[in-house]
């Protein structure tokens, strides 16, 4: 059994016979080789079965010495779903060849999910895989990429059944984004920004060697992928008056100008309601930390996407004619996402889609009236009828 | 050391402990039934609540003669009460103790300790924890003269803490309700199963407990506040439970209502509500605990959220029980008049958010 102590000697040894100051890829490519990338994946894929906790013990040594990391932000899928589902359901010959470039950061990932006709309703995709030879010919259109412009691999669920129920015709592949067959187009979202893209499969040739899981079992795996969603959003580690309500606190405070008596008293609801939200996000981080998380991140992340829309909207009512003006509607494709930084137009835009991403409120809803108050689960009209029967 | 959010062994071995003799000695329907009685308190329940798991000086220091935990494990045992609207003088001596010790005064908690002698604070149920206490009543050498309104658990009480003025500032006094000159007015409540009433004193003999009575009443009324938080989080909780429960047993339109969407989702933003007064009431207990400078700040907090939460909660436990929800056979009452009362209890919400603005710095207009 790896301990702390143990860790913190290796990362020591780690960085007396790497110079953390070196090429920064080869000093990755060495840390993964010495299991200190994940140290609770196996050995020999970046880890060595320790606890998953101690991976902080870890990353504080090497954060202290002033080694380069990985940049997670900027490989979010791929750390965060691709490579838990390709630990879990992908060959030896997958896992070897995906895992150590994709922590490096060398392959960035996205994911090939949701479509235009299947957002909430995954299982309705149609995206259709179709058997040649060795091959898989896939054609259709994804939506909500993000990352998808700087992807060299895409995990994908499409159709190859269209006969079976919709929960059991799919199937789940790696998808070569760099392949000519392959079209991003950016999305302009409300904002003007181009955060996602659409994403065009156009006779798409994947080999079967690049499928993980079985034929007809992508949505098993899928769920696999998406139960390493943690529902990151508003679930940081933060102080008080992080987020909305510091930015309009701070307004408040530095301008009289715009304190009313009934702005006021919505200003201390709000108040009221980010610090309760906060404690919770804390107090779920301590049941993570002691090992029995709660299923409170479902009322942070539906609390979280509430206030900040109700926040940001607060925000341009208290700024008056400054309130009526725009930041800048150019169609960038920002690197990451600011929910509070940016200009007040923004953030109120952008507040629209909290309630959205990462699960809309009301399958939330859904999900904690089932799984954690045990309510009967929606009556179901779509589950035994063939995928093509079904009504779109 | 961060604040802890979570509950610890001990206090969930409290807990089960405080449910099982409330499991077994106060079924709703008997609280019910005591609520039309002559005696509305029961006051045996509470001497083995008190003198077996000693949950009356519980977090009263060993020094003074009290158990020597702290705020944290009291608000377990207060969110065991709130769940079963436990008719028992839990509120009074909470206060009363935490005055006491405040003030540092030994000799009267070892009575209160083992249940025997209730003792209860003689302020207003409605005052803030921030207020400025001007007592309408008069020291006069060891005798008192004057009323106390909404003093909580006042019929039952053996002993009253009284703030009195007199020539030297606002005293705080001990007061044995047996004495002459002492008289006591019960007023019928909206809350059932927590009584309060109108102290008059007139001339009656007082023994002087703390010579400033600001500092003391000023903690007792915080730790209170605290306290209720933790009790409006348990009732809140049971209210949920016993919704969810129903709605899964209560079948119209040939389906069980809980399988309604419009059902479910108000008690999945109703179980989202709860988890987030059980953060902020534990937020506060932990603050109170280390004497935090921050408690004042955590107290408010709580009380502004849960106060309003633990309302809805029965309000939404209420309307999801349709017809039977109205009726007085059906609990619910009793829920909600305690809900309806702890939101009024140690001022509103609004109060609440008023005293975080002057804490946070955001001033009115």
């Amino acid at each position: 059994m790896t301990d702390a102590a143990e860790l913190r000697s290796a990362v020591r040894e780690f960085l007396a016979a790497h110079d953390p100051g070196g090429d920064r890829l080869e000093f990755l490519r060495a840390r993964f080789d010495a299991g200190l990338a994940w140290v609770n994946y196996p050995v020999g894929l970046g880890g060595r079965d320790a606890p998953r906790e101690l991976q902080t013990v870890v990353d504080a040594e090497f954060a202290a010495a002033g080694a380069p990391d990985n940049a997670p932000s900027r490989n979010g899928i791929g750390l965060g779903m691709a490579a838990p589902t390709i630990l879990r359901f992908g060959t030896d010959e997958q896992r070897a060849r995906y895992l150590r470039p994709l922590w490096t950061g060398e392959e960035i990932w996205c994911q090939l999910f949701s479509e235009p006709g299947a957002g909430s309703d995954l299982a309705a995709l149609a995206t259709r895989a179709v058997r040649d030879g060795d091959d898989w010919i896939v054609e259709g259109q994804k939506v909500w990429t993000s990352f998808a412009h700087k992807a060299k691999w895409a995990i994908l669920v499409a159709r190859s059944d269209p006969d079976a129920p919709k929960h059991k015709g799919l199937s789940y592949f790696v998808c070569d984004m760099t392949d000519p067959n392959v079209e991003v187009r950016p999305l302009r979202q409300i904002t003007g920004e181009a955060e996602f893209n659409e994403v065009f499969l156009n006779g798409v040739r994947i080999p079967d060697s690049q499928r993980l899981g079985e034929i007809g079992q992508g949505w098993q795996v899928a769920m696999g992928t998406l139960m390493n969603e943690r529902v990151a959003i508003g679930g940081g580690n933060t102080g008080r008056e992080s987020g909305m309500i510091g930015v309009v606190a701070r307004k408040w405070r530095d301008d009289p100008e715009v304190r009313t008596p009934g702005a006021h008293d919505r200003l201390l609801r709000l108040w009221v309601e980010a610090e309760a939200t906060r404690l919770t996000g804390q107090r779920l981080r301590q049941q993570l930390a002691v090992g029995t998380p709660g299923p409170e991140g479902s009322a942070v992340k539906l609390a979280f996407s509430r206030l900040n829309q109700e926040i940001s909207g607060f925000e341009l009512e208290l700024l008056g004619e400054q309130g009526l003006s725009y930041g800048d509607w150019t169609q960038r494709r920002p690197e990451t996402v600011d929910f509070t930084g940016r200009d007040p137009g923004y953030r109120y835009l952008r507040a629209k889609g909290n309630s959205i991403e990462g699960g809309t409120s009301e399958v939330l809803r859904n999900v904690i009236a089932e799984r954690v108050l045990g309510l009967p689960p929606e009556i179901r009209t779509d589950k035994d009828v063939p995928w093509k029967e079904l009504p779109r | 050391m961060s604040t802890d959010l979570l509950y610890t062994e001990v206090e969930e071995d409290l807990r089960a402990a405080v449910r099982r003799v409330l499991r077994d000695r106060c079924e709703v329907s008997s609280v019910l039934a005591r609520c039309e009685s002559d005696e509305p308190y029961d006051l045996a329940l509470w001497r083995t609540l008190a003198g077996e798991l000693g949950v009356a000086a519980l977090a009263v220091p060993e020094e003074l003669g009290g158990g020597g935990a702290g705020v944290r494990e009291l608000a377990v045992v207060a969110e065991e009460l709130g769940r079963s609207v436990a008719p028992v003088p839990f509120l009074g001596t909470v206060l009363a103790t935490a005055a006491l010790t405040a003030a540092g005064a030994a000799e009267p908690i070892a009575e209160i300790g083992a249940g025997t002698l209730v003792t209860t604070l003689a302020v207003g149920l409605a005052t803030r924890p921030s207020a400025r206490i001007e007592p309408a009543v008069r020291v006069d050498g060891a005798t008192l003269t004057g009323t106390a309104t909404a003093v909580v658990d006042l019929e039952v009480a053996d002993r009253v803490l009284v703030p009195a003025t007199g020539p030297d500032g606002t005293g705080l006094y001990l007061v044995d309700t047996a004495v002459t000159g002492v008289s006591r007015t019960p007023v019928t409540p909206l809350d059932l199963t927590r009584r309060f009433g109108t102290l008059e004193l007139t001339g009656a003999q007082a023994r002087l407990v703390a010579a400033d009575a600001e500092p003391v009443l000023r903690r007792a009324l915080l730790t209170a506040a605290g306290v209720l938080a933790a009790e409006q989080v348990g009732l809140a909780q049971h209210s949920l439970d016993s919704t969810v429960e129903y709605v899964r047993t209560r079948y119209q339109f040939g389906r069980q209502i809980g399988s309604f969407q419009a059902v479910k989702h108000r008690l999945a933003d109703l179980w989202s509500g709860v988890s987030t007064a059980r953060a902020t009431s534990r937020n506060a207990a932990d603050s109170l605990s280390d004497a935090d400078a921050e408690a004042e700040l955590a107290v408010a907090l709580a009380q502004a959220y849960c106060s309003d939460l633990a309302v809805l909660a029965v309000e939404e436990s209420l309307q999801l029980h349709g017809g039977i929800g109205m009726t007085w056979e059906h609990p619910i009452h009793l829920y909600l008049g305690r809900a309806k009362s702890a939101q009024l209890t140690f001022g509103t919400a609004e109060h609440h958010r008023a005293r975080i603005a002057e804490l946070v710095d955001l001033p009115s207009a």
